[in-house]
């Protein structure tokens, strides 16, 4: 392949992610509005699987704090919605996750492995019940009514958020940065050998992958209009981004975009024709994605591929 | 005043002998077949939905149902150590990598069990009275019940204990414990070693699900709460050490109750604090190498 068809090849790419991006930026001109909520949800995870893969991706931590810091986004937006505009309240929504990642992530340097995971997962519960304890105890209510933004709204926030967190992935997965953390994920003592400054740099991406997570929590609150402890940290959404990133594959950049994308639109159909069997049915597909597509669908793909050129040699 | 701390810490003790058990299940799938077993709740669920089940339709005895639960909670799994996590196993680069595919496997199987439970039984929440008597011990009162459970937990985790030490299968799950593949070059089939680890772990968490449907109300959502305080007692004892689950489930169980005493509403945070400050201090837990 000479440089021509490279750069040439290269300018198509580019041409369709900016057709794709139009195309999206006027969604709500010509789509209808269950259009709208939908490619919405579609965001939302994918902002969820993408800032988890930013961090957890290439070292092979395992955090299960997702939901935690979605859970922050959605009640700063509860607590604050009222006061103060929108575009604050996300800021501020995407601060406490940073912040609250920074602390996590300070806390848990001398934790490898599964005691990660356990940690960040005890986190969001911890949480929770603190939250609920606070409620019922302190302020003798039960949840809180969240001002209601308007659709459209929304999504340009959620498609604002996820394009600068696509850019943000793709520039820290491209430079010296994207690299220490690969060399983090496989040998961490090597890693501090060669001079990465191994703690500052897992903390910082750590928090770095909080903000837009806390960012589409506070957005997403106003669509919900009624949050409680259980709902706005709910386990759940610290699981599903680790399922969505692994059935996309996590070995190419565009894996978890897709795997998010293909998983949020495969919820809202089995959730509205199969509302009995949706958690059984995913349940399944994240054991089979488990067993038989270790790379995931990117995986998949790639050895397809592969497959398919080998053969073409082998006829030549 | 002696009698309100008596109560307490019989209450604690009664709730520790449970959560004792459950985690030496737990102990066991990790520390031996190194899968930190997230649906291990769901197998509890699963014990006490079908003692429930027997003993309203049936009008079956619930201690005889240990005679069911166990069985069949054992079958389900070992047959999925030798299906699904052995399968992961073999396919792994690294033990590592193994913990957590394995993880993430059982959380699905969680959703899988939970929602055939909630097919077949419903999702109210179903109690039944057994042995609801009082019997008074030292001067406080407590359903006899919760007695009989403790007195359960304690003997079954004692019995499996003298089967660790004592007999040769035992000796065979020790040594796949502290080297697998060592103890694979001795002649111990790892495979089947590994699987009856699995199975003897869920069979415990049918049986604890069994004690518990006597003494509290049951439902098929039941389990993840369940699963949650395993973990923290399986990592206060030490991860892997089936004697420190034992006595962590104790401790963890007269911390929950003096809390509970003390402001109901944050017995569950007094736990996670707990498991937290824990993994921070000392990960190892009380009893781990």
């Amino acid at each position: 392949m000479d440089l021509t068809t490279v750069t040439s090849k290269r300018l198509l790419f580019l041409g369709l992610l900016f057709l794709v991006f139009i195309l999206l930026a006027f969604l709500p001109l010509y789509g209808s509005v269950y259009t709208v909520i939908l490619v919405t949800a579609i965001f939302m995870y994918i902002i969820l699987t993408v800032s988890w893969v930013i961090f957890s991706g290439p070292t092979g931590y395992i955090s299960l704090a997702p939901a935690a810091f979605f859970g922050v986004g959605i009640y700063t937006s509860a607590v604050l919605g009222k006061v103060l505009p929108l575009p604050i309240v996300i800021c501020i929504g995407a601060l406490a996750s940073f912040c609250l990642a920074l602390l996590v992530g300070a806390l848990t340097l001398r934790l490898r492995g599964i005691y990660f995971s356990i940690f960040t997962f005890g986190l969001v519960l911890l949480i929770q019940q603190l939250l609920l304890w606070y409620e019922v105890r302190i302020t003798h209510t039960r949840g809180r009514f969240v001002i209601v933004v308007n659709n459209t709204t929304i999504y340009y926030v959620m498609l604002g958020i996820l394009v600068i967190l696509l850019l943000a992935a793709y520039l820290i997965r491209r430079s010296k940065y994207g690299l220490a953390l690969q060399s983090i994920g496989e040998d961490e003592e090597a890693a501090a050998h060669i001079g990465i400054n191994v703690t500052v740099l897992k903390t910082i991406i750590f928090a770095v992958s909080a903000i837009f997570t806390g960012a589409a929590g506070a957005i997403m609150a106003t669509r919900w209009t009624y949050i409680d402890p259980y709902i706005a940290f709910n386990p759940l959404f610290s699981f599903l981004p680790v399922l969505m990133a692994i059935f996309g594959g996590m070995g190419q950049f565009y894996g978890p975009i897709i795997g998010a994308a293909i998983f949020a639109y495969l919820e809202e159909v089995l959730l509205t024709r199969f509302p009995y069997y949706y958690m059984l049915i995913f349940g399944i597909i994240l054991v089979v994605a488990i067993l038989y597509l270790p790379d995931g669908l990117v995986g998949l793909v790639q050895k397809w591929r592969k497959g398919g050129s080998a053969r073409q040699h082998a006829d030549t | 005043m002696v009698v309100k701390i008596l109560d307490v810490v019989i209450a604690g003790l009664l709730l520790g002998g449970l959560y004792a058990l459950i985690a030496m299940g737990l102990s066991l799938q990790y520390g031996v077949a190194r899968v930190l077993n997230i649906s291990h709740g769901e197998f509890i669920m699963l014990g006490a939905l079908i003692t429930w089940f027997l003993y309203k339709a049936f009008g079956v005895n619930p201690l005889v149902s240990l005679a069911i639960c166990g069985p069949v909670t054992f079958i389900i799994g070992f047959l999925l150590y030798r299906t699904l996590f052995t399968r992961l196993r073999t396919s792994s680069v690294s033990i590592g990598a193994y913990e957590g595919s394995s993880m993430l496997a059982s959380f699905g199987l969680l959703f899988i069990i939970q929602n055939v439970a909630l097919i077949v039984w419903g999702s109210e929440i179903k109690g039944y009275t057994y042995l609801a008597f009082p019997v008074n011990v030292g001067g406080a009162l407590f359903a006899a019940n919760r007695l009989v459970a403790l007195a359960f937990a304690v003997f079954i985790g004692l019995v499996f204990y003298l089967f660790l030490v004592r007999t040769r299968l035992g000796k065979a799950i020790r040594a796949a414990a502290q080297d697998a593949a060592t103890a694979g070059l001795m002649g111990v089939n790892i495979n089947q070693v590994l699987a009856l680890c699995f199975g003897f772990g869920a069979l415990m968490a049918g049986f604890a699900g069994l004690l518990i449907s006597m003494c509290y109300p049951v439902h098929a959502a039941m389990g993840l709460e369940y699963t949650i305080i395993t973990i923290i007692v399986v990592v206060l004892g030490g991860l892997g050490s089936i004697p420190g689950s034992f006595i962590g489930g104790f401790i963890l169980g007269l911390i929950g109750s003096i809390v509970t005493y003390l402001e109901p509403g944050l017995s569950l945070a007094a736990y996670y604090v707990i498991f937290m400050l824990l993994l921070l201090v000392k990960p190892t837990g009380i009893l781990g190498k």
